[in-house]
């Protein structure tokens, strides 16, 4: 993957009657298929950012450009899905390491919602990610990327992860399509069953 | 990933490409907010703001122009406050954030699911 070449080839800009953006993230550990699970489902070629923060800056958010000061750079990578006419969702593939955790009001207020990706080989990874999310009061589903034949039931996993009955968990294989459109419908069904106050899994839309 | 040239420039191309301004305008907006040129670039122009304008002719989000850029987020912000100002860019900001964080409602969410579901 690399970042967009400049100048006017390559950039795929939306319809003229796009205007709501959207946000979903995609939270987990180093090598556990975010990048790969955001170009399965995006419409264009996944690009990559960062975001700067100065060390002063870290949660006092008043600093400037000055120079020398010494900046913090958080990299990540997107993807995205026009809708419909107007809604455009911005799939965020997020590194779940300490330091990001600062940028995520910055760049992550209003998300919809979050996948965390986890890898049962690695389950530890994504203990952090867990704790933060709830305590930005984002909600989540968890999806086992399975890079190979699956050792242990989601329940084992759930148990192991101490997640709440509530939060749907659900397989995948990052890398096709189809499995990652279905981690996202699953997000998309929490979100919608949260937002009508029925209990998570009971809505059939 | 692969690095743009940021990492090599350092904190000075930041500084002359913001002109050392201050952060605090960049709540205006979103990673997600989209950006339209309201009109062509002049002589004379920063070359930011004359590739922001290129860019934007169609709508396109705050964080794909950094991507295209390869500048942070929050120094195109900055770059954005100065076309929008002038009146050289409109930005369609998204319906979703709301204060606080809270979800959207159920007709949007509604929505999302059935595009996702018909993809
Ligand atoms: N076998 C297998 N490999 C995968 C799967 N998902 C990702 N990979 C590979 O794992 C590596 C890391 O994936 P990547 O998406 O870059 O991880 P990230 O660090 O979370 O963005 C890449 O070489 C992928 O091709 C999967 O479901 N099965
Ligand atoms: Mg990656």
């Amino acid at each position: 993957m690399s970042t967009a070449l400049p100048g006017g080839a390559g950039h795929a800009p939306l319809r003229e009657s796009a205007s709501n953006g959207l946000k979903i993230v995609i939270v987990g550990g180093f090598g556990v298929g975010k990048t790969t699970m955001v170009q399965s489902v995006s419409e264009i070629r996944p690009l990559s950012t960062e975001e700067t923060m100065t060390q002063a800056g870290i949660g006092i958010d008043d600093a400037s450009f000055v120079r020398h000061k010494t900046t913090t750079t958080v990299a990540f990578d997107f993807g995205r899905i026009s809708l419909d006419e107007q809604m455009v969702l911005y799939l965020f593939g997020a590194p779940g390491q300490e330091r990001f955790w600062f940028l995520w009001d910055r760049l992550f207020s209003g998300t919809l919602g979050a996948v965390v990706l986890v890898d049962t080989n690695r389950l530890s990874d994504s203990w952090y990610a867990l704790d933060r999310l709830e305590h930005h009061g984002t909600p989540f589903i968890v999806a086992r990327n399975n890079f190979t034949e699956p050792q242990h039931t989601l329940e084992e996993v759930r148990e192991a992860l101490d997640l709440p009955p509530e939060v749907p968990m659900i397989e995948c294989d990052a890398r096709k399509r189809d499995s990652s459109k279905a981690v996202l419908v699953a997000l998309a069904r929490y979100l919608y069953s949260l937002s009508t106050n029925g209990s998570a899994g009971e809505t059939t839309a | 990933m692969i690095r743009g040239p940021l990492d090599k420039e350092g904190p000075d191309r930041l500084y002359t490409v913001t002109g050392g301004r201050s952060r605090a305008d960049e709540s205006r907006f979103d990673m997600v907010t989209l950006i339209v040129s309201e009109s062509d670039p002049t002589p004379g122009m920063q070359s930011e703001h004359v590739k922001i304008l290129r860019m934007c002719r169609r709508p396109l989000s705050v964080v794909e122009i950094s991507s295209y850029l390869e500048l942070p987020v929050s120094v195109v912000k900055i770059l954005l406050c100065d076309l929008l100002d002038t009146g050289r860019i409109t930005a369609r900001h998204p319906h979703a954030a709301r204060p606080g964080g809270r979800l959207p409602g159920p007709e949007t969410l509604k929505k999302v699911l059935v595009a996702l579901q018909n993809l």
